[in-house]
This record gives C-alpha cells, sequence and structure tokens, in this order.
C-alpha cells in the first residue's frame, strides 16, 4: 500500500517535473552578457512577451565576456555582446558542434560632452586621448584659448563604457588619476552640464543640455558630428555595433526572439534605450545569415539533434 | 535547605538564556564578518602567486613603472591593460578625507558641547542637544545626496575651486555625521564632571571661563578623547557621503581641493563588478580587512585612553581633594 502510493506520488512528481521542463523550454528564452545591452535586452524582452505573449524572456547581465562563456557552458540561448566576439571564442563554439552566428542587432555611439558655453569646436581622437591620459590639462592645450585646467569626468571601473573608452579612445592606457569616477551616464551629464570647464563621455541618447563635440578620427581630418546618420555609417569614430551571439542555427522561441529583433518593431525599441537602430543594409545582410543557417540542411539536423540538450540546460 | 530558597520560575532562566542568546549575537556577528572578510583576503598574504602579474604583495604599496608612465607611480586602476593595484592612493585618500573631517568635526563638536553645557541657558540647550541628535539619524544617502546637488556647487563659487567635488565638500559632508558623534559624547562628559572640582575652582575665586578651561574641560579629557576617537572611527567607516561627494579619483597627495577615493568607497563601487576570486576581488577584501582592523584598534585605542585618564583624574587628583569619603561618582550622580 505504502510502496503504491510512493509510485503514484513519484509519477505525478515526475510527469510535473517533465511538464514544466517542456514548457521552459518551449517558452523561456535566456539572454545574458553586455551590461551595456541590459536595458536594450529588457525592453526587448517586455517589447517581445506584449508580441507574443506566450513567450518569455529572461534578461542577465554580467558583461559581454560572461555571456559568451555561458552560451560555451550551454547555460544560456542566447548572448549579448557589445564588443567583437574574439576568434578563440568562436572556435570554442565550433568545437561545442554547432555553427555560431553572430548577429548585429544596434548601433552605440559614445558621445563627447562638454558644457553648453565650451567654445571647442572639435577634437580629435589623439586630442582626446591626451586630455584622458592627463598629458594635456588645460583646455589651451587642445585648441581653445582659455587657460582653465580641464576637468574630467568619467565612469567607474566596473562600466562597459569605461573599458570601451579605455580600449578605443585611450589605446589601452590608464585614464589620468585625477579622472572623477561618477555611478552613470546621467551622473556624467548632469556634472558637465554644471561644470564649465569638464568633459565628460557617454551613450547619445542620453545628452540634454550639454554640448555633443565632433571627433574627427585624426589630426587634420574634418571631424565628425556625432548623430545617427554617422554613428551608423562608420565615419564617427567612436561608433560600435552592439550583437547577438548564437551558438548554433537557432530553432523555436529563440529564433521566433532574433527575427523579431531585427524586425521593425524590435528595432523600435533600440532608440528608446539610447542606441541606434541598424541601417536598412545592415538589417538585410543579418536576416539573410539567420536565414542561410536555416535552409542549410546539415544545420538544421544539426540543431534538432541538439535540441533535448538545450531544454535540459533551460528548465535548470 | 529547599526552604528558604525562592523558586524561579521556569521561564525567568529561559528569558535569561535567550537575552544572553541575543548579547553574544552582537559578538557572534562580528566574529563571523571578520572570519568572512579575512577568509577572502587570506590568500593573497599566504599563496606565493598572488598578485605575480604584478610583483607579488609588496606591489600593493610600491610605486612602479608601469608601461606607457613616465615614472614609477602608485596607480590603482584595477580594470586596465594591466590592472594595476596599489592600495597607496586610497590609504592617502582615505587619511585626507578623515584628517581634514576631524578639523572640522573637533572645534566644532568640543565648541559645541562647551557652548551647551557651560554657557547655554537650560531652554535652549533642551532645544538644540536633540535637533544635534537628529542630525546623526540623517540617512547618510541623503547628506550626500544635498552635498552633491546643492553645497559642492556653492562651496565651489565660494573658493573658485577647480573641482566641484572634492576632498574638502566631502569632509564637510562627512562632518554632519562626525559632529552629532562628537558634540553629544563631549557634552555627556562634560556633564559628568564632579561638581566639586567646578565648585572648589569658582570658590577659590576663578571665573566662569577660567574653570571651563582650567577644570571642566581637563577633568572631561577622557571623555573627549573617546568622542574624537568614536567619531574618527565613522569618519574612516563612512561610505555612502565620500561616494557621492569625493570624485572618486585615486589622486595621490594632500591637496583638499582636489578629489580623493577613499577605502570605503572603493569597495562600495567596485565589488559588485568584480570577478569572485581573481586577485583584484581578493585586495578589496584585504581593504576591508584593514578597515576593520583599524576601526577595531581605533575602539581599543580609545578604551585605553579613557581608562587611564580616568584613573589619573581619580587617583591623583579627585582623591586628594574630596579626602576620604571618595563621594565623587554619587555626587556626580546627583548632580543632574
Amino acid at each position: 500500500m505504502r510502496v503504491a502510493l510512493v509510485c503514484v506520488i513519484g509519477l505525478f512528481a515526475c510527469a510535473g517535473a517533465t511538464r514544466r521542463a517542456e514548457r521552459n523550454a518551449a517558452h523561456t528564452v535566456t539572454l545574458r552578457g553586455s551590461d551595456t545591452m541590459v536595458v536594450l535586452c529588457q525592453r526587448w524582452a517586455q517589447a517581445f512577451r506584449e508580441a507574443r505573449p506566450d513567450l518569455s524572456v529572461q534578461v542577465g547581465g554580467g558583461g559581454s565576456g560572461v555571456g559568451i562563456a555561458a552560451l560555451l557552458n550551454g547555460t544560456t540561448d542566447l548572448a549579448a555582446a557589445s564588443r567583437d566576439v574574439e576568434p578563440s571564442e568562436l572556435d570554442g563554439l565550433r568545437e561545442r558542434g554547432g555553427a555560431p552566428i553572430v548577429l548585429r542587432v544596434a548601433v552605440d555611439a559614445l558621445a563627447v560632452y562638454v558644457h553648453e558655453d565650451n567654445a571647442l569646436p572639435s577634437l580629435d581622437v589623439a586630442s582626446l586621448r591626451a586630455l584622458y591620459r592627463g598629458r594635456a590639462t588645460h583646455w589651451s592645450d587642445v585648441g581653445r584659448s582659455d587657460a582653465s585646467r580641464v576637468v574630467l569626468y568619467g565612469r567607474e571601473n566596473s562600466s562597459g563604457t569605461y573599458v570601451y573608452f579605455k580600449e578605443h579612445v585611450l589605446d589601452r592606457f590608464d585614464f589620468a588619476a585625477e579622472t572623477q569616477s561618477l555611478p552613470g551616464t546621467a551622473a556624467v551629464i548632469q556634472a558637465v552640464r554644471h561644470d564649465p570647464k569638464g568633459i565628460g563621455y557617454g551613450g547619445f541618447g542620453f545628452a540634454h543640455g550639454v554640448r555633443l563635440v565632433p571627433i574627427a578620427p585624426t589630426r587634420g581630418e574634418p571631424a565628425v558630428v556625432p548623430d545617427e546618420r554617422t554613428a551608423i555609417d562608420g565615419s564617427y569614430p567612436l561608433a560600435r555595433f552592439l550583437y547577438l551571439v548564437l551558438s548554433d542555427a537557432p530553432t523555436g522561441a529563440t529564433r521566433d526572439l532574433v527575427t523579431w529583433v531585427l524586425s521593425d518593431e524590435g528595432q523600435a525599441e533600440v532608440a528608446g534605450a539610447g542606441f541606434f537602430p541598424l541601417p536598412a543594409e545592415v538589417r538585410e545582410a543579418e536576416r539573410a545569415k539567420l536565414e542561410a543557417s536555416a535552409a542549410d540542411p546539415a544545420d538544421s539536423i544539426e540543431a534538432s539533434a541538439a535540441d533535448p540538450a538545450d531544454s535540459i540546460e533551460a528548465s535548470r | 535547605m529547599k526552604l528558604g530558597r525562592i523558586r524561579t520560575p521556569w521561564w525567568h532562566r529561559a528569558l535569561e538564556r535567550l537575552i544572553a542568546l541575543f548579547a553574544s549575537s552582537a559578538i557572534l556577528a562580528v566574529v563571523a564578518i571578520g572570519i568572512f572578510v579575512f577568509r577572502e583576503a587570506w590568500p593573497l598574504l599566504v599563496d606565493d602567486d598572488a598578485l605575480t602579474d604584478q610583483g607579488g604583495l609588496s606591489s600593493l604599496f610600491r610605486p612602479q613603472l608601469w608601461p606607457g608612465y613616465d615614472e614609477p607611480l602608485h596607480v590603482w586602476q584595477p580594470v586596465g591593460f594591466p590592472g594595476k593595484l596599489d592600495v597607496i592612493p586610497l590609504v592617502v585618500g582615505t587619511l585626507k578625507i578623515t584628517g581634514l573631517t576631524m578639523a572640522i568635526a573637533i572645534p566644532l563638536g568640543v565648541g559645541g558641547a562647551v557652548f551647551l553645557s557651560e554657557v547655554a541657558p537650560r531652554r535652549l540647550r533642551e532645544w538644540v542637544k536633540p535637533a544635534v541628535e537628529l542630525l546623526a539619524a540623517v540617512p547618510s544617502v541623503v547628506v550626500g545626496f544635498f552635498v552633491l546637488a546643492i553645497l559642492a556647487g556653492g562651496v565651489q563659487r565660494a573658493f573658485d575651486l577647480t573641482y566641484r567635488l572634492n576632498a574638502f565638500v566631502a569632509a564637510i559632508g562627512l562632518a554632519f555625521a562626525v559632529v552629532p558623534v562628537v558634540l553629544t559624547i563631549t557634552e555627556d562628559a562634560l556633564r559628568t564632571v564632579p561638581r566639586e572640582l567646578v565648585e572648589a575652582s569658582l570658590a577659590l575665586g576663578a571665573r566662569r571661563w577660567q574653570t571651563t578651561l582650567g577644570v571642566t574641560l581637563p577633568a572631561a579629557m577622557p571623555g573627549i578623547a573617546a568622542a574624537v576617537v568614536l567619531g574618527f572611527g565613522r569618519a574612516i567607516g563612512e561610505t555612502m557621503i565620500v561616494l557621492m561627494a569625493s570624485g572618486n579619483a585615486p589622486v595621490m597627495g594632500l591637496d583638499p581641493t582636489s578629489s580623493a577615493r577613499t577605502l570605503t568607497a572603493t569597495i562600495a563601487a567596485e565589488l559588485g563588478e568584480v570577478t569572485p576570486g581573481s586577485d583584484h576581488w581578493r585586495v578589496l577584501f584585504l581593504l576591508g580587512a584593514l578597515l576593520f582592523v583599524v576601526t577595531f584598534a581605533l575602539n581599543e585605542l580609545g578604551r585605553w585612553v579613557v581608562l587611564r585618564l580616568r584613573r589619573k583624574l581619580r587617583a591623583e587628583d579627585v582623591a586628594p581633594i574630596s579626602g576620604t569619603t571618595r563621594r565623587a561618582p554619587a555626587a556626580a550622580e546627583v548632580a543632574p
């Protein structure tokens, strides 16, 4: 009697667990990675749930590297990356037996802000580097008549923007010790807005009450005004793509999500998060990449074979 | 034997146990926190391969010629190519802000306490002291926000400073938290000075202010020392105000108008995103351990100073004057 009861309870438990696992596999997509992209990913998750109430997206941060590592471990369906995926990471994904896909999903541009009364006409990347390395300390060093000291505002070293700036503007050198660390882009803008001697950097979308400085790629070249067009066509030197990384050709809910991200509705969310939507031809190229992965029969077979394993991971 | 004894109800003993548990839980918590913090920092101290990228444990305290620099420097840039972990700029920043804070808070706190206990009419004192104690209860994030949003700009305009957020502004903000500590403890100390001492001084013809400076203040010295030490501990451990008001730039040098990055603000700003188990993570815990030791030592020092001075005061000054009856403590109790 008791044995039978235990068996029955066990059976129900098993059935429940399997059903839950199935539901998770079919209806939840996990998306982890770049902290820069967390707000964007959350907006996507929310809007996608309205478009497809049967599906839900779980978003997590940790950094681009963390996201790709999770993809390698199979603990996430999608990784968000605000930097290029490194060849070694792609090799790792291929060794797992997949055909990894790196999709460009948005454009991010780093703006350089100064006070509205600051007459600085433009900066080239080398001068910007000299300022933030502490090699140029006064405004007169970078072509303004004013002899006052430059007050540098930056981000905490836990921020992805800090690392991006250090890598691409400072050429992997250090920030000047005097650089004031503020907890977010909004705080940087707030500080620069009240400081005629100040300079700061951060996302495009947040800039209100400050002036965006045109940036020249090198000294002598014309400075490029940061706006949507120059960010997207690549002429603005501090622009980059943001990526979603897949370990293999996507299926089911994951596929629906990435297709939706590249749709008009998905791209409409991008501007709200402070980034720029993809230009039309890039969007077409990324869509073609997705379709090609599905059309390739070898890939789809591999994908379906990998499916059960994925669903187990997802149910954890 | 049993007849004479009053039987304690069982719940008395249960309550005693419970209260003892509550009391010891505080000690347990302190010990647990200490163990946790030290355990994470420990591998830095014993592992030979800790911090090998930058030259071992001593590299935390020694200037180095980093790539891209012209001269050997103390650099705190833990996220970089390579990351640079030198804690000296943080120690300098902490001492700079704490020192400035005490320079503001000791005169204000002690002076205010003297005014309240010696000069102010009773009605005024009854209003001011609770108000100051209320100031201590203002959450530090509110103080920090006030300094960041309002005070910093005013101070910058008044003194024509380059940096809006700097060590001086942070010290003013910290003084909001430290002055109430110094003032209330000092005031208590002044008011517990034995009345005979004051009355003897006045009876000998000393003026009111002579009595205050020559008798009351020296007699209250142990309490004032305790107030200063506890205020210092509060200043060195305070996080939110310095995080918001100091600018958080790890600057070497003691210029009060430049920015500073403290140990506490560094831990608060960086621990959230650091890889557990990395050198950076362990160094942050080492900083925590350092703060733990320093505040612990400060408390002990404060207690030692108080005990020593009090003993001196009792044994050498009070006892001969008040004669054989040793009535000083009783008088102090009656006084208020």
